[in-house]
């Protein structure tokens, strides 16, 4: 059964359409990416899911419409977004910034998904009094992920994951991502860097200028000559596609 | 000047520095929590004194009657917004919290009243009617504004202010009032009294700021206000509505705000409109201290308190003009060292 | 209707309106009407156009108001005589007085002009040659020959022929170069800055234009009231006086007029009916005013002009007659390093952006700097511009040192430059949009514009901007909104401002993103086009494919690192080059 449903979605920033009735399914434990340049939508997307931006059409979350559901109730209901900005709450640690990713909860339950958190991401424990602030790239992307996860979602959403991390870190993240799969977690993945992202995805979307104009089994798109063309290939003839 | 004047414009620099403290760092908080510049902060101030003048005189408070109306347009204005969803459970429960509660007050304050039931008592039931007020507020004017920009946000607290003085009017009346001491003891210590509502003053104003400290270092509810206030997205992403925190914000700023009314309202004679010139120059310090240290908007209070104290004994007619330009240097300053293009990555 | 023939019939209906049949108690509101819409107008300037709210404009009308009863009550001096004077000094306080203000960036502003509203509210009642807190009394009236206008009826054209005058001059200031660069600042400093414009004065022009309204009604109301005291220039009435703008649509000159005249009628008809009403003495309007500023915040911000725009016939936009002299283009450049890089460096805390990037763009020359997301090629742009310092190393444009000068001074040379993020001035046309572009070219100031002198420049200016607009292929959109355009047409448009400077080098950020195919080769062939006449390119773009087609040299760089520089082809096979971007592999 499809964990997520999205039908007809659209967004608009006053008279520019950003999303253009996109529509996408993500079965439970399952990743999929949407891969597409800078400005075609995919972060608009994300953010329509989770409720950050008003939308038209239909969210359907673990079978219930999520129409006029605030951002906190979908979180609440097991939907986490991470952002590309990361959005941490920089002047505090990052013991306090775990802790508030699951602030629903009791203390001793706190402390042991801070533990679980802690056995994936060993490098936030090392520094768990530091300030979010002061942390590198790769780490804060680590805790921002550590964040999500205290509230156990059924479904994570990476937004750029990998934006301005050196390509050993970009490695450590992706089986992170794939790691968490297997341990039953949906993730939605937006990525430029659609290589990557195509290897670790099960199914995936191509966005264009707020549509999707592709779709299918990641490895089958990843071995699509248009994909190749515009998304994968460093080479190739002069001529592009639209 | 001799040295027990200097005393005792010291004594007196703190005591208006301690208040002042109380309001800047409760503004500092709502503007970092909020985004809202919350210019009525000082009208708390005013009817918490007015109150419990009202109930020590006997008298129900015109706050009792204000709050049921508050109530009532808070109430109306729920129901409307959330008119698709609403269901009768839900208007059920809006009108008692909103209506049925402050209802309750009046009646509970028309027995009260006369009684006259000694200070805490009536300081208890002063806060009852005050701090409510606060998070209504914020229902009504604000809420709604979430996404606005600062700028327009604050001319909503203006019009807030205009709003919540001119009701000080109907409800209090023109005239001032002075409410009794904590304590009318006089301590001499060597060759300068100190009064025993002085050291009240400061205590209790110390004991807030602490109480402060621990809320938001210790408590969960406490470091939510904080993730609010360094990033809303954020703390929506982790399921803090940024409306409880909204609530939460100015539940505080309407408890603290009231509270400093009990202090000052026994120092001197209160009328409907002093607390927006106490208000304000909580605000001098908040802006002196950078809107974003509660430590430093602290210190700038007592910095506030002693130019004011200092100023009035030697150039009493331009107290106000001193207090209210030493914003202008720190501007300055501000404006000096800018970097030549704001806000660029 | 032409507007001059609209100005003669309005002087008409002033003169005449006191004559007609209406009682006195309607002329003297009308009277104040006047007076505050003269104060409003310069808020509406003020906050609505340039974007600075202030709570301190009743001060300034106290300086008009104080400068000419101290002179003419005290001194006996002419009540005519006074008045360039009490302009002269409300001119010179607010040009003291904005010169800290206007630097002070978003509520900080508006918090620094309600210090100094109620500051100056205390010292107008506490000096003693001000009357302290009695004020002045018996100020001359105003006298027209023998005539003296004692009563609100004989004022009524005074105050009206100014508030005609007021607009008049207001609104052709706003259509004007420098009112370009005015309404441009609420769109944001970066770009206007990036264009050569002077946001900081620009701000204090207006600070101080709205200070002289506020300054000339003072000066109107002392004469008017004959006797002044501070209540009337405290921080309350500053807050009327924006309650004004805001109700009547702080983004319209006729907006100060429409709130004016709401909040003075409503003011004097609450004052009478509500204490009867409840029974008791009171300002009981301010809590009306107080309800009203937050509903209109809430539910109609732009005020209440608009609604009556919107039912008024739509005008037609200004046919664009096309200028008989063009602006004069500068020398085309040439060399082989007309932009030179020398090791510069950028660091932003302990995060090193850009690190030792040296380059060069020479004449006729399009240049491509590519890298992964996060590599510095922004920030490049940036130091480059002078919207940010570098914290090492040179640049030099045509054999001068620019890396320590403002961006208005680089642009001034001859670089001009878009934006990955649109800065554009989504309220103003697309022509006014690209017209920024031109303004360093033009020269036309305050007074030449609100006089109408600077026709023939301000033709030669928008006809540049429309030439350029046609040209990348907007001319179709030119008098549209920006903010009703495709993100794509806004990229485009940037471009247009940009070539609008007449740039001897051009910066392009990411012009490519959002393009549909045939749009990007569109924008190669102008790209082309550009080189051949002689300008030269430095563009940042991600389309791989789109770069390698246009450019003559790439400089690679990752994390801020420059790892590679030479031609397309040899870029291609570079295998850092290929590591850097495909290196994300699991």
């Amino acid at each position: 059964m499809s964990l997520l449903t999205v039908a007809d979605l659209s967004v608009a920033y006053g008279r520019i359409q950003a999303v253009q009735g996109v529509a996408l399914d993500i079965a439970a434990g399952s990743i999929v990416t949407v891969i597409g340049a800078n400005g075609a939508g995919k972060t608009s997307l994300l953010n329509a899911v989770m409720g950050l931006l008003p939308a038209r059409g239909e969210v359907t979350f673990r079978g219930e419409a999520m129409a006029r559901c605030p951002t906190e109730k979908r979180f609440s209901l097991g939907m986490s977004l991470v952002t590309e900005s990361r959005d941490l709450f920089t002047t505090m640690s990052i013991e306090d910034n775990l802790i508030l990713g699951a602030n629903r909860c009791g203390r001793r339950e706190i402390v042991q998904r801070m533990a679980e958190v802690f056995a994936r991401f060993p490098r936030l424990k090392e520094r768990s009094t530091q300030l979010a602030g002061t942390l590198s790239g790769g780490e804060r992307q680590m805790l921002a992920m550590g964040r999500a996860l205290m509230a156990r979602p059924q479904l994570l959403m990476l937004d750029e994951p990998s934006l301005g991390l050196a390509p050993i870190i970009v490695r450590e993240i992706f089986h992170i991502i794939s790691d968490l799969r297997d341990n039953g977690v949906a993730i939605l993945l937006v990525e430029q860097n659609a290589r990557a992202a195509l290897q670790v995805a099960d199914y995936a979307y191509v966005m264009e200028l707020g549509l999707v104009t592709m779709d299918g089994p990641a490895s089958q798109l990843a071995g699509d000559p248009r994909v190749i063309e515009s998304y994968l290939g460093f080479g190739g003839a002069d001529t592009n596609t639209a | 000047m001799d040295a027990t004047t200097l005393l005792l414009l010291g004594q007196d620099s703190l005591i208006s520095g301690a208040i002042y403290a109380l309001l800047a760092v409760t503004m500092v908080m709502v503007f970092s929590v909020t985004r809202v510049l919350f210019i009525p902060q000082g009208e708390f101030v005013t009817y918490g004194a007015l109150t419990l003048a009202a109930l020590e005189a006997g008298r129900v408070p015109g706050t009792a009657w204000l709050l049921l109306g508050v109530g009532a347009v808070a109430a109306v204005l729920a129901m409307t917004r959330a008119r698709q969803t609403l269901t009768f459970l839900k208007a059920i429960r809006i009108l008692i919290i909103d209506v049925g509660l402050p209802a309750l007050l009046l009646l509970i304050v028309h027995w009260a009243a006369p009684l006259k039931l000694g200070l805490v008592p009536e300081m208890l039931l002063t806060l009852a009617l005050v701090v409510p007020l606060g998070p209504l507020v914020y229902r009504i004017a604000f809420q709604p504004l979430a996404e606005a920009s600062i700028l327009v946000l604050l001319i909503v607290a203006v019009g807030v202010h205009m709003g919540m003085t001119g009701l000080g009017l109907v409800f209090f009346g023109p005239e001032g009032y002075q409410t009794s001491a904590f304590s009318d003891a006089v301590f001499e210590l060597g060759f300068m009294n100190i009064s025993a509502q002085s050291i009240w003053v400061v205590t209790t104003t110390a004991a807030l700021l602490l109480g402060l400290y621990l809320f938001f270092e210790k408590t969960v509810s406490g470091k939510m206000l904080r993730a609010a206030a360094i990033s809303r997205r954020g703390a929506r992403l982790v399921g803090i509505s940024t409306d409880r925190t909204g609530y939460l914000a100015f539940t505080l700023t309407a408890l603290i705000g009231a509270v400093s009314g009990l202090m000052i309202g026994s120092l001197t004679t209160i009328y409907y409109d002093s607390g927006f010139i106490i208000g304000l120059k909580g605000f001098v310090a908040a802006i002196l201290g950078g809107l974003h240290s509660y430590p430093l908007a602290a210190a700038a209070a007592l910095l506030v308190g002693t130019v004011e104290s200092f100023s009035s004994y030697s150039a009493s007619a331009f107290k106000e003009v001193i207090v209210f330009t030493i914003i202008i240097p720190v501007l300055l300053w501000r404006s000096i060292f800018r970097p030549p293009v704001e806000h660029l990555e | 209707m032409k507007p001059a023939h609209a100005a003669i019939a309005l002087v008409i209906a002033i003169l005449a309106i006191p004559l007609a049949p209406i009682s006195d108690y309607w002329i003297v509101l009308l009277d104040n009407i006047g007076l505050y819409s003269l104060v409003a107008m310069g808020l509406v300037l003020l906050t609505g156009v340039g974007g600075m709210t202030s709570f301190g404009q009743a001060a300034f009308v106290g300086f008009g108001a104080y400068t000419t009863a101290v002179l003419s009550a005290t001194y006996g001096i002419s009540p005519w005589l006074t008045l360039p004077l009490a302009l002269a000094l409300t001119g010179l306080a607010a040009l003291a007085i904005g010169s800290v203000t206007v630097r002070l960036s978003g509520h900080y502003l508006p918090l620094g002009t309600m210090a100094w509203g109620l500051a100056f509210f205390y010292l107008f009642g506490n000096l003693e040659f001000l009357g302290a807190h009695d004020g002045i009394n018996g100020i001359p009236p105003l006298r027209i020959g023998t005539h003296d206008l004692f009563d609100g009826r004989s004022f009524f054209s005074v105050v009206w022929l100014v508030v005609l005058a007021a607009s008049v001059l207001t609104t052709n200031l706003l259509d004007t170069r420098v009112g370009r660069a005015i309404r441009a600042l609420r769109a944001g400093t970066i770009a206007n800055e990036a264009f050569g414009i002077d946001t900081a004065r620009v701000k204090l022009i207006v600070f101080v234009y709205a200070a002289l309204l506020a300054g000339l009604s003072g000066w109107l109301y002392a004469h008017f009231q004959r006797s002044i005291n501070p209540t009337a220039f405290g921080l309350n009435i500053g807050i009327e006086y924006l309650l004004m703008a805001v109700v009547g649509g702080a983004g319209h000159v006729f907006g100060a007029l429409l709130g004016a005249g709401i909040v003075t009628i409503l003011k004097d008809q609450l004052q009478d009916i509500l204490p009867r009403l409840i029974g008791a003495q009171g300002n009981y309007e301010t809590i009306v005013f107080g309800f009203m500023l937050v509903v209109i915040l809430q539910s109609a911000r732009n005020g209440l002009w608009p609604f009556i725009l919107n039912a008024l016939p739509p005008r037609p936009a200004k046919p664009l007659v096309p200028a008989d002299a063009s602006l004069p283009q500068r020398p085309k450049p040439s060399g082989p390093a007309i932009l030179d890089v020398r090791g510069i460096n950028k660091h932003f805390g302990g995060l090193v952006a850009v690190n030792d990037v040296s380059f060069t763009v020479g004449a006729k020359e399009i240049v491509g700097l590519i890298g992964p997301n996060g590599a510095g090629k922004s920030t490049i742009f940036n130091l480059v511009t002078g919207l940010l310092r570098v914290t090492g190393g040179e640049v030099y444009f045509q054999g001068n040192r620019i890396d320590a000068m403002e961006a208005r001074g680089i642009a001034a040379l001859g670089i001009a430059r878009t934006f990955q993020h649109v800065e554009l001035a989504p309220d103003m046309s697309v022509l006014e949009n690209a017209a920024i572009g031109a303004h360093i070219r033009g020269s036309a100031g305050l007074l030449s514009g609100m006089l109408r002198l600077d026709r023939a420049e301000e033709k030669r200016l928008l006809g540049e901007a429309a030439r350029q607009l046609e040209r990348v292929g907007l001319g179709a959109y030119m008098h549209r909104p920006a903010g009703s355009l495709a993100l794509g047409q806004l990229r485009i448009l940037e471009i247009a401002r940009a070539l609008a400077l007449d740039p001897a080098l051009l910066l392009l950020d990411e012009p490519a993103a959002g393009l549909r195919h045939l749009e990007k080769r569109a924008l190669a062939e102008l790209l082309h086009k550009l080189r051949e006449e002689g300008m030269s390119v430095l563009l940042v773009e991600h389309d791989v494919e789109f770069v390698m087609g246009l450019t003559d040299h790439l400089v690679v760089l990752d994390f801020g690192k420059m790892i590679a520089k030479g031609v397309p082809a040899e870029i291609r096979k570079n295998p850092v080059v290929l590591e850097a971007y495909l290196g994300g592999v699991v």
